[in-house]
């Protein structure tokens, strides 16, 4: 067991936990944030993804021994009250079949946005890739991540 | 069971003195806090709310709490059953709050999802209880304003009487309204006065899935509760030995118990669970058949050729009619084990205390959970509460108790309140899958080209029958047998999104693709005949609605422009399942050389479509579903144990590969008709004989990608 000081959506929090935990369950289980969803843990799936420097990261393969002093954004700092252009079009197409997916899908779609606001239907198909839907909401995705390139 | 049909006056008042309680789930409403109004939590208002019947209560503030009593998977009923309510009562849907309730069969019958049946039981009782509620609240105001209550109307929870003027929200009249004798009839709307339903409202949990609010069942925590998960025994066998002294090393374990086939490691979190179950040196030994898929493939052989066959029809003289044919087609269809894969791996809370247990978590049937937790602990079934949290899909793996049974078994053993959470590999490796099938397929033709016998010979796993034996083409061919034969495999097997027809689906428009083109017929135009054939002179019993599915056959046609474009080649199919109907055509254009699967077009008749955002999610995401375990999944077997064991090897659908569906509702005017499944079973012909009439290879077995005759075929999938 160790300390962890860790910087999570503009906080501090302290954990003690193995060094080994991987930063999702850090969230899940000792930070009591369970936005960011357990799928495959194998960083195959992107239900996970939260924000490390900005950088959309498998939460369930990052030790937290790894993450340092990095700025780590979850799907509950993303926005104050829900209102991040890409959480605005994913109430405006009506994404979600079962939601699960949808917090790590909303995440990666935010951190591409940020790093390529104008993308072509192309990129965004490449960027969203990384995530799996098991209800196949795939179309509504895609149109979702156009519509917030062009609200934002 | 009660149905709730329609309110007795016992009832009414029974109900009408209570205050509903239970755990709030995901009530909120993106930007519906109207600034003219107070905001009050969900628990507020119902504090002082009246209930009306188990479906609704309204307080004085005039806001509607309505109780969604079925399972929410993706399937969208916490938003339709509402909205069914809501038009009836002719309610403001600004105004209207979503709880889930909780199990309460006495309340709620067939309080559970699967077999795409949630609306077509519920639609005339949520009506009624709608109109129930209208009924009683407008005699109050008639009777408040001294008026006839004929005179007066209602619109968005607003009663109005244009005569004197006076007019009043429903909160005015609940007090009132609870002391009414209910209707024992009641008047429901002319369906074109709907107002609500056949609008895209949108999801009720919108807000807490896009903001990471607790919601579904791996989210639950509660002060002092333990965590496990479980390793258990590959299919066919039992534990031999157990070590589990590294696992008990793991720092955070408390506790290592053993229940049945399984393992158990306990612990305080959910990290150290999953490296001291990798720490478990458990030895097993077989305990009954230790399957492989090699076995299968043999034994579906076998049983093709000589099993003992349960015969579910036959019409006619079929081997008079083989003997006589002019063209004999046969062919055989095989799919692979499938497992569900929800996003939310299995989990469930269990806290069994003397003689009481409370459950919460994802279940399709909560009810069987409850069962299962009675029988286990020998208490009565009311005794134990469940809560039903949103599921991250299900698709007919939360159907089954086992992971409920494993929380309750832990929480026992340790006197403790627990959750059971299952990984990845644990869902692939845990059972309850979809099983192999193959099928035999022989069609007789005459001169004209015209079917006149067909055999259909099904082997199952667990199945039963593995046939629909009075769906179509039965009833349009003079000569029909149809057999099924069960296999009863040691691995566990289960519902998986529309049963058997998933496959058989595929299986049968694919042969009859085959039929047609030695007919020398046009497909489209072959199904029209046969459908001709069953709807003027139909043979034996018939099981669909003849004129429903030529309607969608006819319409998928000429919204697809079939056979129009030369340079489309296009595959047909047409299924009916759970009461609906849905034709489906495939486009695969040459782009540069290659064959690429652009579009697919589905037509569907499930009815009145409630809410048309949730009926095309349901489309599309039964074809993509359809389309991607055709296309790359399979589950294969050594010894027992499942090769692939996660993502990286048991292969989902993705982005990328999804063509462009567009999607077409037939206006029926019939009741909705079930839709969580039906559009899943054409796709995968649909693809199948485009890919045939693209490149000339016929697939005959899934997943494409794995098969001989598509290894040199480089199939792109892009949207138009």
């Amino acid at each position: 067991m160790a300390t962890f000081n860790l910087k999570i959506n503009g906080k501090a929090h302290t954990v003690d936990v193995d060094d080994d935990t991987p930063l999702l369950w850090v969230l899940r289980d000792h930070l009591g944030m369970v936005g960011t969803k357990f799928s495959c843990g194998i960083a195959q799936c992107g239900a996970c993804t939260v924000h490390v420097n900005g950088t959309p990261t498998f939460s369930c393969v990052t030790p937290v021994s790894s993450v340092g002093n990095s700025d780590v954004t979850t799907i509950e700092g993303l926005s104050k009250d829900g209102d991040h252009p890409v959480q605005k079009a994913w109430a405006e197409v009506d994404v979600a079949q079962c939601g699960y997916c949808q917090a790590g899908q909303i995440m990666t779609a935010a951190a591409f946005l940020e790093s390529n606001p104008n993308p072509s239907m192309e990129e965004i198909d490449n960027a969203m890739n990384r995530n799996i839907c098991r209800c196949g909401t795939y179309h509504k995705i895609r149109e979702a991540v156009a519509l917030a390139a062009k609200t934002k | 069971m009660k149905t709730i049909t329609r309110a007795s006056r016992r009832d009414f008042l029974k109900i009408a003195g209570t205050t509903a309680g239970g755990l709030f789930i995901g009530f909120n409403w993106f930007g519906c806090d109207s600034p003219k109004v107070e905001v009050l939590s969900t628990e507020e208002i119902l504090a002082q709310a009246k209930s009306f019947n188990a479906y609704l209560s309204i307080s004085p503030t005039g806001d509607v709490v309505i109780y969604s009593p079925n399972p929410e998977l993706g399937q969208n009923i916490k938003t339709s059953f509402p909205m069914v309510v809501a038009e009836e009562l002719d309610a403001d849907w600004e105004k209207v709050r979503v709880v889930q309730a909780n199990l309460d069969t006495e309340k709620y019958d067939r309080q559970l999802t699967g077999g795409s049946g949630a609306m077509p039981h519920s639609w005339e009782r949520l009506r009624k209880a709608g109109a129930t509620a209208k009924h009683v609240l407008v005699a109050a105001a008639a009777q408040t304003w001294n008026v006839s209550a004929s005179e007066i109307t209602v619109e968005k929870g607003i009663i109005s009487h244009k005569g004197s003027g006076k007019s009043g929200h429903f909160g005015e009249f609940v007090e009132l309204a609870a002391t009414m004798q209910a209707p024992e009839e009641v008047a429901l709307k002319d369906k074109n006065d709907f107002k609500i339903i056949g609008t895209p409202v949108k999801n009720v949990d919108a807000k807490e899935m896009y903001t990471g609010v607790p919601l579904y069942g791996l989210d639950f925590y509660r002060e002092g509760m333990m965590h496990a998960m479980v390793q258990r025994a590959p299919f066919g066998m039992k534990i031999k030995s157990l070590d589990d002294a590294g696992a008990r090393a793991v720092s955070g374990i408390t506790d290592v118990i053993t229940f049945g086939t399984s393992v158990a490691v306990v612990g305080n979190s959910t990290w150290p669970l999953m490296k001291a179950k990798k720490l478990l040196r458990v030895e097993y030994e077989p305990d009954g058949n230790v399957e492989s898929t090699a076995d299968h493939d043999r034994i579906f052989k076998e049983l093709i050729a000589n099993g003992k066959a349960e015969v579910r029809r036959k019409d006619g003289n079929v081997d008079a009619a083989f003997k006589s044919a002019a063209k004999i087609v046969t062919a055989e269809y095989q799919c692979p084990f499938l497992a569900h894969s929800p996003m939310e791996p299995e989990n469930f809370f269990a806290h069994v205390q003397a003689d009481r247990c409370e459950l919460i978590g994802p279940t399709q049937t909560p009810d069987r959970a409850r069962q299962a937790a009675a029988d286990i602990l020998g208490i009565p079934k009311e005794n134990i509460s469940v809560e039903i949290t949103r599921l991250g899909g299900g698709f007919g793996r939360r159907l089954r108790a086992d992971y409920v049974e494993e929380a309750v078994h832990i929480s026992k053993a340790i006197n403790a309140p627990v959750k059971v959470t299952w990984n990845r590999e644990d869902e692939l490796t845990g059972g309850a899958y979809r099983p192999a099938v193959r099928y035999k397929f022989e069609a007789a033709l005459n001169e004209s080209g015209e079917m006149v016998g067909y055999k259909l010979r099904g082997v199952g796993m667990n199945a039963g029958n593995s046939t629909r034996e009075n769906n179509f083409p039965s009833g349009a061919v003079d000569n029909v047998l149809i057999e099924s034969v069960n296999y009863e495999s040691s691995i566990t097997t289960n519902a998986w999104r529309a049963p058997i027809t998933n496959f058989l689906a595929y299986a049968e428009q694919s042969f009859l693709d085959e039929v047609a083109l030695e007919a020398g017929k046009d497909p489209v135009a072959f199904r029209l005949e046969l459908l001709k054939r069953a709807k003027t002179n139909p043979v034996g019993e018939l099981g669909y609605d003849v004129d429903r599915m030529i309607s969608v056959v006819e319409t998928a046609r000429d919204k697809s422009n079939w056979g129009k474009d030369p340079n489309v080649k296009q595959g047909f199919s047409v299924y009916f399942s759970h009461r609906s109907y849905v034709a489906q055509v495939a486009n695969i254009e040459m782009v540069s050389g290659t064959p690429t699967l652009k579009k697919i077009t589905a037509v569907t008749d499930c009815g009145i479509v409630v809410n048309p955002t949730g009926a095309n999610h349901q489309v599309r995401g039964g074809i993509v579903d359809g389309m991607g375990h055709a296309m790359y999944t399979n589950l294969t077997f050594e010894n027992g144990m499942p090769k692939q064991r996660n993502f990286d090897s048991y292969r989902l659908v993705r982005l990328k590969e999804v063509p462009e569906i567009e999607t077409h509702f037939v206006d029926s005017g019939f009741d909705p008709t079930g839709l969580g499944e039906p559009a899943l079973p054409p796709t995968g012909g649909a693809i199948a004989n485009a890919i045939f009439a693209a490149t000339g290879r016929r697939l005959r077995s899934q997943p494409f990608i794995e098969q001989k005759e598509f290894s040199d075929i480089k199939l792109e999938i892009r949207r138009a």
